[in-house]
């Protein structure tokens, strides 16, 4: 049965089409701007009342104007109509408008095409579960809708939407053929388009007071980690990040210049574990101090940070190995300790007078070291709520407000230290984690992001001085739910105390994580390893075209198969009169199943004259051999198809 | 054309048709379908509005075959026994003497049939089906051939009361006659119309011969592939959401019996889809009931039926 694009649109064929494209544009509401959420909406909205009212659809005029105002609005949004937001943004809006514009088949079919390629556009934001899951039921009713608008056998709800679920299963082996086999590029499979790496939240390559507490708040995960032999006990889980050795009085910047690799000797088991970072945009990486080896696509700097090539704009696996007892640079370069004495001169007065004072007494930097720790762990106080601090921050904080976060501490601490002529720097990164017993995976959360301090002491190189910990010990060896008082604004998901649902969380965290690990996850180089597995080794782009090749023709032929044996076995009669019926199909004569061959042969009279003769030759024929009495032999009728066949009209 | 193979000898009832056609103007296709009915041996229903010609037809019908015709004018205080007789007492021989009613004939035009109460209605509609009548406790054999063209008016006109389903059924065709076309009704207009040619008509065949012709038509040839043919329209009939029940196993056995008859009318004998086609929506329409609305399913649900349906 054919049906013609043109042809006009069943009106109960609306809807579907209505409810498809929701499907596929609502999740994009949450990421773009309002106003076009807005927009979509009452495009949405009019087109279904028009529906429902019968009425008449708008004008040319009036779509044209629409058009070109919601791509009026969308370039001042962004400025441009290309990229990821805006290119979403301008499809969104199409399939918005395209629903004013319903008339005939060949619309509907734009609506359905366009829906297909929206549901793309979704991996662009997000691969989670969830995301997957809305994707694969939009597909399925825009298979349906696409079912539903050629009529045909699926007039019923049901029957519309069984008939999509079936082509959907019958469509699953050759996906998985691709996902298994398809070459990866080395990188996501989304998000190429320029601004797709924008607002993601992590450290930051600065630091100033506010800033990780303002990231303590958010209950996003940074990274997960799994490590080869038991998890390390937590308060030496410091996974370092930046460094910052610039200090302007009010924000730590990073020295610039890479230097020289770093020296160090490391003592101790050395500790092998796996970090799946997530996309961060920053082009360090979080190790646990102090790493022995690092992952081929990245190197270790003088400062101890793990630096990758490339920012991390995607979700990626590296593999490290540490020791957690090292020293490090005992021979410093003595013009990084210079730099690491620096202080603004005009800045905080009374502390660099504290300091001073200390210095003036003898004290050895151990001694000064500890009367800073016994300052802090006298009367401060830990909180995510620290008040605002001014131009002199240093002295506000040590001596009146005494209210802080790490950042506050271990940047006194430091301020403290060079004051009193040791070498002192700040470190941001995480500290801790949570172990998910599901998994095994030690989870790394924003809110696990910290900053602590590390002094140049001679003979012991740099080493870590966690002031933090001096305030609030529950922070390090706990975590910090724990360590903040009641009534602070943590994320709703560390606030749970109750044990199911802790349970919960850690078994659809460690779902998540299964999903990252064995679905997203699967990369180049677990592609490689299967291949390998397969007997493939060293697979480049070509065996796997080739065996991509091979495995969708094996399974085509699977089908074909399938189909041929399930195909009805006719009759000697039945198939030369399919024969001729080809015949007929070639001068585009068509038989419809319910026609008779008499109906035909009136048809052919009246279409093809030239024809009529023989045709009728083979109608009568047919019509003795297969409802005549039995016993009619099929020579007359093979006879009158060849005479068909040869017929060639003057 | 086609050759001579696929038709077989012509018939002795195409001159029937011919002058069938010369009474009642512009209805061809209707009066070979009201021929199929009696040579299948089944009863016919006509329905239209009054002045159509259906009571033409039948006594056209009547005569030109030859048969004993009677007709009975359906009204609300017709009775059982004005139909098929009464005894009454003989003083002359003290005895009581049946006088057959006018179910006693060959032919019997049961004139707006449902105007008539359901206990007179159902009192024609069993002598049909079982070829006898009860009266009086004395079982007596109707005539044979023995045919009943009733004809209705439709059944939304005041005073009627609807044939139910069950005895709807018994009847093997229903029939609409329709408006005549433009050139019949011109003619018509034209001549006055040939009723009064009716009282003179000479029948072309003999009652007797009717009989022989039944067989005939019962011996047409159904292949193989046809029978599945029916199968499939049946089974279509009873899955098609558009009809409230499908079509009965009596249904079917009518369907193919009146596909024969009218193979036989064009002097085939072997039955072809065509026949089955052409004589199904008069088979079928008044025992199907549209999903929708309260009516009988229409000519549209009936080629949709027709459509649906692949050719074995």
């Amino acid at each position: 049965m054919t049906t013609q694009a043109s042809e006009a649109l069943d009106h109960w064929a609306v809807p579907w089409l209505f409810v498809a494209a929701l499907a596929t544009v609502a999740p994009h509401f949450e990421h773009q701007p309002t106003w076009l959420s807005a927009y979509c909406v009452l495009a949405f909205g009019w087109a279904a009342w028009l529906w429902w009212q019968d009425r008449r659809l708008p004008g040319r005029l009036i779509l044209m104007l629409i058009v070109v105002g919601g791509c009026g609005g969308i370039w001042i949004e962004f400025r441009t109509l290309f990229g990821r937001d805006s290119g979403v943004s301008l499809l969104v809006l199409l399939m918005a408008l395209k629903l004013l514009e319903l008339r005939s088949r060949r619309d509907a079919i734009v609506v359905v095409t366009l829906a297909y390629f929206l549901l793309l556009t979704h991996y662009f934001y997000s691969q989670s579960i969830a995301t997957g899951l809305w994707l694969l039921a939009a597909l399925w009713i825009v298979t349906a809708s696409l079912i539903r608008i050629h009529g045909g056998i699926a007039a019923s709800l049901s029957g519309t939407l069984r008939h999509a679920s079936v082509l959907a299963i019958q469509a699953l082996p050759f996906m998985l053929v691709l996902y298994l086999l398809f070459p990866r590029v080395g990188g996501p499979l989304w998000g190429l388009p320029q601004d797709a790496h924008s607002g993601r939240s992590g450290l930051s390559d600065s630091m100033a007071p506010g800033n990780i507490a303002n990231l303590a708040q958010s209950g996003e995960i940074a990274f997960r980690v799994l490590f080869a032999g038991t998890t390390p006990p937590r308060d030496k889980l410091y996974w370092r990040g930046p460094v910052f050795e610039n200090f302007d009085g009010i924000t730590w910047r990073p020295h610039g210049g890479l230097g020289q690799r770093a020296r160090v000797e490391h003592q101790g088991l050395p500790v092998a574990y796996e970090t799946t970072l997530e996309a961060h945009n920053q082009r360090w990486l979080l190790a646990l101090d102090a790493p022995s080896t690092v992952p081929a696509e990245s190197f270790l700097s003088n400062n101890l940070t793990v630096n990758a090539r490339q920012p991390v704009n995607y979700r990626q696996r590296f593999r490290f190995t540490s020791t957690l007892d090292y020293r490090f640079n005992v021979k410093e370069n003595p013009s990084i300790l210079e730099r690491n004495l620096q202080l603004p001169a005009e800045r905080n007065p009374r502390t660099q007078a504290l300091a001073h004072s200390w210095k003036a007494s003898g004290a050895s930097p151990e001694e000064i070291l500890g009367k800073a720790l016994d300052l802090f762990a006298s009367e401060f106080f830990y909180t995510l709520r620290p008040p605002l601090l001014g131009e002199n921050g240093i002295d506000e904080f040590l001596f009146s407000t005494r209210r802080g976060f790490c950042e506050h501490y271990s940047a006194a601490f430091v301020v403290l230290m060079r004051a009193a002529g040791i070498p002192a720097r700040v470190v941001t990164g995480y500290q801790g984690g949570e172990r998910n017993p599901v998994d095994g995976y030690l989870i790394v959360r924003q809110s696990d992001a910290h900053a602590w301090s590390e002094v140049w002491l001679d003979k012991r190189g740099w080493v870590r001085v966690d002031p933090t910990a001096a305030v609030s010990p529950a922070r390090i060896e706990t975590g910090i739910a724990n360590a903040l008082p009641a009534g602070e604004p943590l994320p709703a998901l560390l606030q749970v105390r109750t044990d199911w649902l802790r349970t919960l969380r850690h078994r659809w965290e460690a779902i998540n994580n299964a999903w990252n690990q064995q679905v997203l996850g699967f990369d180049r180089e677990r592609q490689r390893e299967m291949l390998a597995r397969f007997g493939i080794p060293d697979a480049d782009w070509r065996d796997l075209a080739l065996a991509l090749g091979i495995a969708s023709t094996l399974l085509l032929a699977a089908i074909l198969a399938w189909a041929l044996r399930n195909r009805r076995q006719y009759d000697p009669v039945t198939q030369l009169w399919h024969k001729a019926l080809r015949l007929l199909a070639r001068r585009q004569l068509h038989c419809a199943p319910w026609e008779t061959p008499l109906t035909l042969a009136a048809r052919v009279r009246i279409a093809r004259p030239e024809l009529a003769e023989p045709f009728d030759a083979v109608v009568e024929a047919y019509l003795l051999a297969r409802y005549g009495t039995p016993g009619h032999d099929l020579k007359p009728l093979r006879s009158a198809i060849a005479r068909l066949h040869r017929w060639r009209c003057c | 054309m086609f050759g001579s193979q696929l038709s077989g000898h012509p018939r002795p009832f195409a001159p029937v048709l011919a002058r069938a056609d010369e009474i009642i103007l512009g209805k061809g296709p209707e009066i070979r379908l009201a021929a199929a009915c009696l040579l299948a041996g089944g009863h016919l229903l006509i329905e239209d509005l009054p002045g159509l010609g259906k009571t033409t037809l039948a006594q056209t019908l009547a005569r030109l075959l030859g048969l004993q015709f009677s007709r009975i004018q359906f009204t609300s205080d017709l009775l059982p026994a004005d139909i098929t007789g009464v005894s009454i007492f003989d003083r002359e021989k003290g005895e009581f003497r049946f006088l057959p009613g006018p179910i006693f004939s060959q032919l019997i035009l049961a004139d707006e049939i449902n105007r008539a109460t359901p206990k007179t209605q159902s009192a024609l509609l069993e002598a049909m089906e079982e070829g006898q009548v009860t009266v009086e406790g004395e079982t007596r054999l109707l005539p044979s051939p023995f045919f009943v063209v009733a004809t209705q008016n439709p059944t939304h006109q005041i005073g009627t009361f609807p044939l139910p389903e069950s005895q709807l059924d018994r009847f093997l065709m229903r029939l609409e006659l329709g408006y005549p076309d433009r050139a019949a009704e011109r003619a018509l207009l034209a001549t006055g119309g040939q009723r009064q040619a009716l009282s003179h008509l000479t029948p072309l065949l003999e009652a007797s011969a009717l009989p022989a012709l039944q067989r005939e038509v019962a011996a047409v040839h159904a292949a193989g592939p046809l029978i599945d043919y029916v199968q499939a329209l049946l089974e279509a009939s009873r899955q098609n959401p558009s009809f409230q029940h499908g079509l009965s196993p009596r249904a079917g056995l009518a369907l193919l019996a009146a596909a024969r008859a009218w193979a036989w009318l064009a002097d085939r004998d072997m039955v072809l889809p065509d026949d089955v086609q052409a004589v199904l929506p008069a088979v079928a329409r008044h025992r199907l009931r549209s999903a929708q609305g309260s009516g009988h399913a229409s000519r549209e649900d009936i080629a949709a039926l027709i459509r649906g349906v692949a050719i074995p």
